[in-house]
């Protein structure tokens, strides 16, 4: 069992939602095993081609690079939202696995608490 | 069963905070146990003792208020998200040299591990959005 899962649902930068479900994540790992979902329009916060410059905001998606370094390495996003949105894994800035529905149904059954950002 | 609740919306515009006082008052009735409420995102604007809704509305941070002492809850609130939306400690406005203190009666600030702590250590943890 998975003592947390944490799930992203919104796409970056429009709220700042995603870059505080991002901390609770980092901070998660360092007291439980934790997995990451992203689902939906939520893929779009570790798209490969962002460039917050022209935003004027900070580019906190680099930090989903440090993921392996604080022990998250269970990272997953659905496979149809790929598809949906025109995407493949390659698109995207860290290395993660794209599940099935029926897989991601497993996956939020088997944690014991699931938190949704 | 130990229940505990988060909240992750603002009273502003979102029923999310009335909406778990309503919940939390139902788990202490069913003699549940409820200790800790932790306030993130835009919960923490609960927190703000600033908050003047209409006088023919809920005051929520108010009710919160009145509730979460009645009952000794841990109301917490977290540091990052609260300074981030100026809401300040005693503490922290003077650490930030600001001119007043608005965090409301019985909540207290808390780092974000808390709410790690409060997810892991209750039986259920309940989001409201």
């Amino acid at each position: 069992m998975t003592p947390l899962l944490f799930i992203q649902q919104t796409a970056p930068h429009g709220s700042i939602v995603g870059q505080e479900g991002l901390d609770a994540c980092l901070m998660g790992s360092a007291f439980a095993d934790c997995a990451l979902l992203f689902l939906g329009d939520g893929i779009f916060q570790i798209s490969g081609i962002q460039n917050t410059q022209l935003l004027g905001v900070k580019d906190y998606s680099v930090s989903y690079g440090v993921l392996p370094d604080y022990g998250v390495t269970k990272i997953y996003c659905r496979d149809q939202d790929l598809k949906n949105r025109g995407l493949v894994l390659a698109d995207l800035s860290i290395s993660l696995e794209a599940l099935s529905d029926s897989a991601i149904a497993r996956l939020v059954e088997d944690a014991a608490q699931v938190l949704t950002f | 069963m130990i229940f505990s609740i988060a909240i992750f919306a603002g009273p502003q515009n979102s029923e999310a905070p009335l909406s778990a006082l309503l919940f939390a008052k139902a788990v202490i009735a069913a003699g549940h146990d409820l200790t800790r409420v932790f306030f993130y995102h835009d919960g923490v604007s609960t927190a703000n003792l600033l908050n003047m809704p209409p006088q023919d509305e809920p005051n929520v941070t108010k009710e919160w208020s009145k509730f979460g002492q009645e009952h000794q809850l841990e109301m917490l609130v977290c540091v990052a998200s609260a300074l981030r939306r100026g809401i300040f400690d005693q503490t922290e406005a003077t650490r930030h040299s600001k001119p007043a203190a608005n965090l409301a009666e019985g909540f207290e600030i808390a780092g974000l591990g808390q709410l790690i702590d409060v997810a892991l250590n209750a039986d259920r943890l309940v989001v409201f959005k």
